[in-house]
């Protein structure tokens, strides 16, 4: 069965891009707009991996990471962050909510699914 | 439209949306500057043009978004105020945006004196210590990096790995088997868990990792390819990557001699008598193990590095001793011997119940397995040295027959024994005769059909659980399901009415009598079906198998036990006999009640899990005395698709099952093929199973007819 993962992105084009190259690698996506719109969505599934925005509104990244963490079904997920700091302090923080990577913006579809298979077993 | 414009597209439209909010937001900020929530959306807004700009190559414009948000970034943490210069600066800014979004679409090219106007005056508010510096900007398209994209090659070299990781490791998402296997994916690879810091298992919190592993890896992806892999978890793991040195090959000349080698030269000491000084040394490892140096882990860690270094010296040196292989038989036999007398010693020890004796016993028996494994062992052989014979074979048959074929043949290496091996070869000889002649068309017929000219047969050896698959494939014209069936009932080997399947038909070519060659040539033909292949394979307790596809090919599949001399086996008993069935063949064991065998007395089947399988009583088949018990037990035992169960009063247990031949006299004994010798003298007598499974299958399909 196709693996799922949630994307969670305030910008409707990253949305997109991320949304159209997993599914073309055969990942089956669920897109939320923000950390609060992924949580909700999260309650009722249990996807198999995460990659979220950091800067959002209502529940921004770090949060969302956070949230999904304290969530049975995503305690040991991989949970990827997109970020546009290279800075460290942004990395750590996502690390110390429990963050398993990240990929830093702007990507390339194949960096992302690189990523993706570094971190999500087939 | 390709998919990158549809993003493009997707981005303008946001960019557009976004750029209309901050028009907005500012305004209500200049309104009302303590609302913290404007300031925080007005820096999103300015975020994500500037990130999904960079994702869609609006370099320009997530450079230049990037000092605004930057700026922002200071006004949302209090360290400027919001006043009238910045209110103009930002929306300056929006304009600007704006217009350079529009001249990536086309329109008029953008004043770049006006950007830099207003990037110095977002600077010149920063207060001091902060500045806008351009190559932060996130804009440049070499700051993808996502830290596993490493394609670098270098020398082939030989690295070894540390990898402890954070022992909540798990709690990141990460699975530190994953990593492994990305390194696995490098190069050659050999992997130790390092286990010292595994707690007693009371102590153990699932949730955590407490094994460390040390890798030796040889790869010539280079050390950045490595570091790559660990990116997510270098900061919490500790990860020692250490290149080793490349051992040099060199000339033994150069090496000092050892004092041995001098000692035998210079006649002071036989080189038997050095070797048994060498024997007494204590290894180095056990002498650093005993003093307490280091752990036993680190010992293996240390050995199994020095393997790796050892294999890339590329030297493999084994020492070969020629034995005659009845010298091996002899050795065989004796082990043989030695199981039998051990299992009688085990069941007499049992009996006296004195603890001492018990120790020494089960020593016995576990000395005595580890001889019988290495023992067995020496008798095994690689294959590949009845292969050699057959290319030869190929060629000149086919030369003859004017053909034109290739052998291909794969797992020479494969080991199996070496009896096994010397009466393969006849039934080996004959199904490859068979595809030269039969199966492999003329090379204008094959020309025609749109294959290659050259015919192929491949001959390819496996292991395949304690069996050894042997094929035979050709790429010839198959075997025709039809064509079989009117021969089989023209000989009289099937009725006309009787349903088989594909595989029932294909088995038929093995039937005693049956040949379906149009010509006879001075190979085969002559009358020797393939039957003496069946039968060969059935008395090395294996099994054949064909698939056939026509017009494509066809494939034998010859499975055969690894060994022949000492078999795993399951003892039953009816009355006071005893019989053998090989482990091998058993899948499992039922208790059937009396009554349940009541409602199938008419016909010998019995239900299990919902599938009819036939069953023999061996009580009847061998016409053994005595009433059977209340609760009888039944083995379901499989040969290939077949299954039947074997009845008897009860089950004993795993034996050691020493072969011993019937003797001339019995060799034609339906349902038997061997015997063997139990511990307390008697003999019990070892079910042949496929003959009892077509036993079974006949009586049930004679049942069937009379019914």
């Amino acid at each position: 069965m196709a693996k799922t993962i949630m994307t969670a992105d305030d910008s409707a084009s990253i949305r997109q891009m991320v949304g159209f190259t997993l599914r073309e690698a055969g990942y089956s996506v669920i897109e939320a707009i923000d950390g609060a719109d992924a949580i909700g969505k999260c309650a009722g599934t249990s996807p198999d991996m995460v990659i979220t925005d950091l800067n959002m509104p209502n529940v921004d990244g770090i949060g969302l990471i956070r949230e999904l963490r304290a969530m049975p079904q995503c305690k040991f997920i991989p949970i990827i962050m997109l970020t546009t700091e290279s800075a460290d302090d942004k990395k750590q923080a996502g690390k110390a909510a429990g963050a398993t990577g990240w990929i830093i913006k702007p990507f390339q579809p194949e960096q992302l699914l690189a990523v993706v298979r570094k971190v999500l077993r087939d | 439209m390709g998919e990158t414009d549809r993003y493009i597209e997707t981005f303008r439209m946001e960019a557009d949306e976004l750029l209309a909010d901050v028009e907005d937001i500012v305004l209500a900020i200049e309104d009302d500057p303590s609302n913290r929530s404007n300031i925080d959306r007005l820096f999103r807004a300015m975020h994500t043009i500037k990130g999904s700009g960079a994702m869609f190559g609006f370099d320009d414009v997530a450079a230049f978004t990037h000092h605004v948000e930057t700026t922002l970034d200071v006004v949302r943490s209090g360290g400027i105020g919001i006043g009238r210069e910045l209110i103009d600066l930002i929306l300056a800014a929006r304009d600007q945006i704006t217009a350079m979004m529009a001249a990536a679409g086309g329109g008029p090219v953008v004043d770049e004196g006006e950007s830099r106007r207003i990037v110095e005056g977002l600077g010149a508010l920063l207060p001091k210590g902060d500045s806008l510096k351009a190559e932060e900007a996130g804009g440049s398209s070499s700051g993808g990096d996502a830290g596993v994209v490493g394609d670098a090659s270098a020398e082939m070299a030989s690295y070894k790995i540390v990898f402890a990781p954070d022992p909540g490791i798990f709690l990141t998402g990460m699975d530190p088997s994953l990593l492994l296997e990305e390194l696995r994916e490098l190069g050659e690879c050999q992997i130790i868990a390092l286990t010292e810091n595994l707690p007693a298992l009371e102590m153990v919190d699932p949730e955590k990792c407490y094994l460390a592993w040390q890798i030796n890896l040889r790869t010539d992806k280079g050390v950045d390819a490595i570091r790559d892999v660990f990116i997510f978890v270098e900061d919490t793991s500790r990860i020692e990557i250490e290149q080793l040195p490349e051992l040099q090959v060199s000339a033994s000349d150069d090496e000092p001699k050892k004092l041995g080698q001098i000692l035998v030269e210079k006649g002071l000491a036989t080189e038997a008598q050095v070797r048994g000084a060498l024997g007494k040394q204590k290894m180095l490892g056990d002498i650093l193990v005993g003093s307490g140096v280091v752990g036993a882990e680190t010992l293996n860690s240390a050995l199994a590095e020095q393997k790796t270094q050892e294999k890339a010296k590329g030297a493999e040196k084994s020492e070969t001793l020629r034995v005659a292989s009845d010298k091996l038989d002899v050795l065989v036999n004796l082990v043989g011997e030695l199981v039998i007398n051990q299992a009688r010693l085990s069941q007499v020890s049992g009996a006296v119940e004195n603890s001492e004796l018990l120790a020494a016993v089960e020593e016995v028996e576990r000395l005595t397995g580890e001889l019988r494994d290495v023992v067995l062992n020496i008798r095994m052989m690689p294959i590949g040295t009845t292969f050699g014979r057959f290319k030869r074979l190929v060629r000149d048959t086919s030369v003859e027959l004017g053909k034109e074929i290739d052998l291909v043949t794969e797992g020479a290496e494969t080991e199996i024994d070496k009896t096994v091996i010397d009466r393969l070869a006849d039934p080996l000889v004959h199904l490859i005769r068979n595809s030269i002649d039969h199966a492999i068309e003329s090379p204008e017929a094959r020309l025609g059909m749109g294959k290659p000219r050259k015919g192929t047969i491949l001959l390819s050896a496996a292991h395949r659980g304690t069996n050894v698959v042997i094929t035979v494939k050709d790429d010839g014209k198959g075997l025709d399901a039809e064509v079989i069936k009117a021969k089989a009932i023209e000989r009289g080997l099937i009725s006309a009415d009787q349903d088989l399947s594909e595989k029932e038909i294909f088995a038929l070519i093995f039937a005693p009598g049956f040949s379906t060659a149009q010509n006879v040539t001075s190979m085969s033909g002559r009358g020797v079906g393939m039957d003496v292949v069946r039968r060969e394979i059935d008395a090395l307790r294996g099994n054949v198998s064909v698939t056939s596809e026509k017009g494509k090919g066809t494939t034998v599949d010859l499975s055969l036990p690894l060994t022949l001399a000492i078999i795993d086996g399951l003892l039953v008993a009816v009355n006071n006999e005893r019989f053998v069935i090989p482990l091998s063949t058993v899948e499992e064991c039922l208790e059937l009640t009396g009554a349940r065998f009541a409602m199938s007395r008419e016909r010998n089947v019995i239900q299990v899990r919902g599938e009819p399988v036939p069953f023999v009583r061996l009580r009847e088949m061998f016409g053994i005395e005595g009433t059977e018990p209340d609760l009888e037990e039944t083995i379901v035992v499989g040969v290939g698709e077949s299954r039947i169960g074997i009845v008897v009063d009860h089950v004993i247990g795993d034996h050691q099952t020493v072969i011993k031949s019937l003797g001339k006299a019995y060799r034609h004994v339906e349902g038997l093929s061997g015997a063997t010798i139990m511990g307390d003298g008697s003999v019990a007598l070892i079910l042949d199973v496929p003959g009892l499974v077509d036993c079974a299958l006949q009586a049930e399909d004679a049942a069937l007819k009379a019914a």
